[in-house]
């Protein structure tokens, strides 16, 4: 009989467990093994019930599928256009809000014009609206769904989400998680109408409110339109969101329709109700937004060559979760104040889909929805976890790299996006016979706070969706190993000032340099922290003080470079360095590497090569300062940086900043 | 890697380490492993219909006693928290550091919400030195703060006040930070207990963004309406 330690030991590879005939259900049951494919890490010791001993909902006491990997794993409906007469969009969307009072509601009819739920009258007409008519129309209703189901297993409850709808009044138009994919295109003007149609507070399932403000990330917005924080709107009133299409630069540098060089491809779009964006997330308040261009067409016999859009171009937001052992519904502790993590692994909204894949490149946009998880993604053949399977990261928070880089493995933390290139044919010729591969999350992380910066063995971390590979069919898309170029980086040059922002906690509550999130217009200078010149450059020099926290830090309206990440000015453990590699993990020798070291290695400023990029979320990790550089040009208007574990963005970790033409402000310590 | 066969861990598992009858009984099951595992797999969970509210108050709002500083003898759930809003805060009196601050920005707040404190607003400060804050010093505390009507200032058993701190989430994940009562949290709870709704506040954040947070948490959900339908308030209480 095998000894306690040979059991152990033997339990680190849950593949030999499985051909040995065991379910992940029998793991499950003997306490062995959470959801998601992970060992428990004190095995017997997990702590299922509350302090005053009720059960809970905690890491590791999910109740789980019978099986994973039998459910396809759904990609999500496009949102119509729908046309200017349709009658969800009666009266026509207008410059200045219509804050024409409705007597259904006493409010007015559009929640535009409010900030923090009053009205501001004059407020947030839209900018550039006469130049850049609306061409495209959009309608989404945000409503309960009681009838969503995250597995097939009948014995997982149905469960209760909030979501976007596609748009029509019908009640069979239910919303789903992720919510529908909005497609847009550069120089097309669009307006989505959003109507708040939850049930009231009352019916809430225990978490989440039903006030809304839907923030469309990364895109180049104008405050009206962006779905910041403090732009929330009540049940019964709508909101239009404008946006003018062009990228960055359109109204100063690059007139009339901006820089090429700034073009996005991958964005999404989420609830941002300022304190309770974790719980209106976690309810399923996501979906995503792709915008294509000239070159980056959605066709790959033009432009970039990128695999053809919807076929083989492909959305894939992660999520975790926690499912309530008492009632089997998704779980969400609001008395959690450091951030969640789950043990149940969805992709798409299902708990571990596989996917089925022909022999071809295959184009991915991976989305990390959050809550606070940070991943260290790779390919796994769970019949050789040996096997280094690399593929191409092509983008970095939806934006092009100037190039294709070769990876075997991608960090993404809560809101970055990583586009993927992977080529399933070259995948089959490295498995020889077998016919599955997996995405697998090696990063450990024990709870929200950050991970541990440990990297597991392979195999042995979290599956998120199993890839299985079919025949070989047609490919006419860019082979990435032929180092296409896309976009060229927008230059950087001196700034005119830098200023430093410090993401700590004090006294038990997230700040940012000392001070809380506010969204009291009339407290001036704590709600808008500082004013950013028009037309101007700046660095921002972000920074983490501690090394028990890593922050994904999120900056609105403009993206940044990153110039640096270095460890100056903190002492303590820098474990993750990005120093060119993970110690076992190389594959520099495997005959796939440039010779640039393991996953494009880093440049002399200490930053990797796929993240040479523009970028809207930077990870601040463990005693690190990271200097960004921005543009500022456009728009005016206030916007926010915050945390996107979003845990500690609705506790304060927050700030909002002004963009107006003719104010100096030198603060350089907002 | 040892060959490992099934029977060999199930044997090992029972026997040697243990985890198995943990998890058996994790969802209220008592089969033994080896039944368990006996079982087809389309175990049905046996998932109980319970309210979220009643959830939330089994595992976030203990019904501890405590006493006022009246010398009332009062239980934390039933008679602080039940059917009202509510903002918590934990405190010491001879705290030197951040609560003079934050004490004096809820004092502030409390003027900012007019009569609202004590209608249908109610705060509550528990002390993290029950050995120490008695009645008494809770009592000349709350005036030197000028605590009006509707602000509640608390002692009770050092198991039970840790017990409260522990299940609202004012706690550290280090155990000497957690220790430190010179370093405790800032934060204010604020929550609205029937309609589930629970936020936090920065007891360090400006006296009117606190209030103006306050004011929204309790009256948004009171605002607007679908299909005519509008949740009216079944919930104020008026002492």
């Amino acid at each position: 009989m095998a000894n306690r330690r040979d059991v152990i030991r033997a339990l680190h590879n849950r593949l030999e467990l499985v051909r040995a005939g065991f379910t992940r259900r029998d793991l499950m049951r003997m306490g062995l093994m959470t959801g998601t494919g992970v060992l428990i890490p004190k095995v017997g010791l997990t702590d299922c019930r509350s302090f005053s001993g009720s059960s809970t909902c905690n890491l590791g006491c999910s109740p789980q599928p019978a099986n994973v990997f039998v459910d396809p794993m759904p990609i999500p409906p496009e949102l119509p256009a729908r046309a200017l007469s349709d009658p969800g969009l009666s009266p026509a969307p207008s410059l200045c809000p219509n804050n024409a009072i409705n007597p259904a509601t006493g409010l007015p009819f559009e929640g535009r014009g409010q900030f923090n739920g009053s009205l501001i009258p004059g407020s947030d007409c839209f900018q550039f609206f006469n130049q850049y008519p609306p061409q495209k129309y959009f309608v989404q209703r945000i409503r309960a769904n009681s009838n969503f189901r995250i597995t097939s297993d009948t014995n997982i409850p149905a469960q209760t989400i909030w979501g976007y709808n596609l748009g029509g009044s019908a009640s069979s138009d239910v919303a789903t998680f992720p919510g529908p994919t909005i497609v847009s295109r550069y120089q097309q003007p669009w307006v989505i109408r959003r109507y708040n149609e939850l049930p009231d507070q009352s019916q809430n399932g225990g978490f989440g409110v039903p006030e809304m403000s839907t923030h469309l990330h990364n895109f180049h917005s104008a405050p009206e339109s962006d779905g910041g924080p403090c732009r929330w709107f009540f049940r019964g009133q709508y909101f239009d969101y404008y946006f003018t299409a062009q990228q960055a630069g359109f109204a100063f540098d690059h007139q009339p329709n901006g820089d090429i060089n700034e073009s996005l491809s991958t964005m999404w779009y989420h609830d941002h109700r300022i304190d309770h964006t974790a719980e209106n997330t976690y309810k399923g308040l996501e979906g995503f937004h792709l915008i294509f261009n000239q070159f980056d067409t959605g066709n790959e016999t033009t432009g970039f060559r990128l695999p053809s859009y919807p076929t083989y171009d492909i959305p894939v937001i992660l999520n975790d979760k926690l499912l309530d052992p008492t009632t089997g519904l998704i779980c969400f502790d609001t008395f959690n104040f450091k951030g969640l993590i789950g043990d149940i692994q969805l992709a798409n909204g299902v708990i571990q889909p596989f996917f089925n894949v022909s022999q071809r490149r295959y184009r991915f946009r991976v989305l990390n929805g959050g809550p606070s998880r940070f991943y260290e993604l790779f390919l796994t053949d769970p019949n050789g976890t040996s096997t280094q399977i690399p593929f191409w990261v092509i983008a970095n928070d939806g934006n092009l790299l100037p190039t294709p880089v070769q990876v075997t493995s991608f960090r993404i933390g809560v809101a970055e996006r990583y586009d993927i290139i992977i080529d399933f044919r070259q995948v089959k010729s490295l498995i020889g016979s077998h016919t599955t591969v997996r995405l697998e999350n090696r990063l450990e992380q024990k709870d929200g706070t950050g991970p541990t910066g440990n990297i597991l063995s392979p195999g042995t971390g979290t599956f998120c969706i199993q890839f299985n590979i079919g025949g070989i069919v047609t490919d006419n898309s860019v082979d990435p190993a032929t180092g296409p170029s896309f976009y060229t980086l927008p230059s950087v040059v001196t700034p005119r000032i830098t200023r430093n922002f410090v993401f700590d906690r004090s006294n038990g509550q997230w700040v940012i340099n000392n001070r809380f999130a506010d969204c009291n217009p009339a407290d001036g200078l704590n709600t808008f922290r500082f004013t950013v010149q028009q037309n101007s450059t700046e660095n921002w020099v972000i920074s983490n003080p501690r090394n028990d926290w890593q922050h994904p830090i999120h900056i609105h309206l403009e993206e940044h470079q990153i110039l640096s990440r270095s460890a100056q000015g903190f002492s303590g453990r820098n474990e993750f360095r990005y120093s060119g590699g993970y110690s076992g993990d190389g594959w520099g020798s495997s005959g796939y590497g440039s010779g640039s070291g393991q996953n494009g290695g880093t440049n002399g400023n200490g930053v990797p090569t796929v993240e040479i990029a523009r970028k809207d979320v930077t990870r601040l990790q463990f005693n690190e300062s990271d200097t960004l550089f921005f543009r500022f040009r456009d728009f005016q208007g206030d916007w926010p940086m915050h945390c996107h574990n979003v845990v500690h963005e609705d506790h304060a970790m927050m700030l909002l900043f002004k963009v107006l033409t003719g104010v100096i402000d030198n603060n350089n310590n907002p | 890697m040892a060959h490992l066969t099934r029977r060999k861990l199930m044997t090992a598992t029972v026997t040697g380490v243990g985890a198995g009858l943990a998890s058996a009984s994790l969802f209220g099951k008592t089969l033994s492993p080896q039944a368990e595992l006996a079982r087809p797999h389309n175990h049905d969970y046996k998932f109980q219909n319970i309210s979220p509210r009643e959830l939330i108050r089994q595992r976030h709002l203990p019904n501890v006693r405590l006493v006022t500083m009246d010398g009332k003898n009062v239980r934390f759930y039933d008679d602080l928290v039940k059917d009202r809003k509510v903002v918590i805060q934990f405190l010491f009196t001879r705290c030197r550091e951040a609560c003079p601050i934050i004490t004096h920005h809820l004092a502030e707040v409390q003027r900012l919400l007019g009569g609202r404190v004590g209608r249908d607003i109610f705060f509550i400060s528990i002390t993290l030195s029950p050995e120490e804050d008695g009645p008494k010093q809770l009592k000349a505390f709350a005036r030197e703060h000028g605590a009006g009507k509707g602000w509640t200032f608390c002692t009770g058993k050092p198991g039970d006040i840790l017990l409260l701190r522990r299940s609202l989430g004012f706690t550290y994940e280090n155990p000497k930070e957690d220790a430190d009562r010179n370093n405790h949290t800032g934060m204010l709870l604020v929550g609205d207990e029937p309609l589930c709704r629970w936020a936090s506040a920065e007891g360090g954040a400006l006296p009117t963004w606190i209030a103006t947070m306050i004011r929204t948490e309790a009256d948004a959900p009171f605002m607007g309406a679908v299909n005519g339908v509008r949740l009216t308030d079944p919930t104020i209480h008026t002492n």
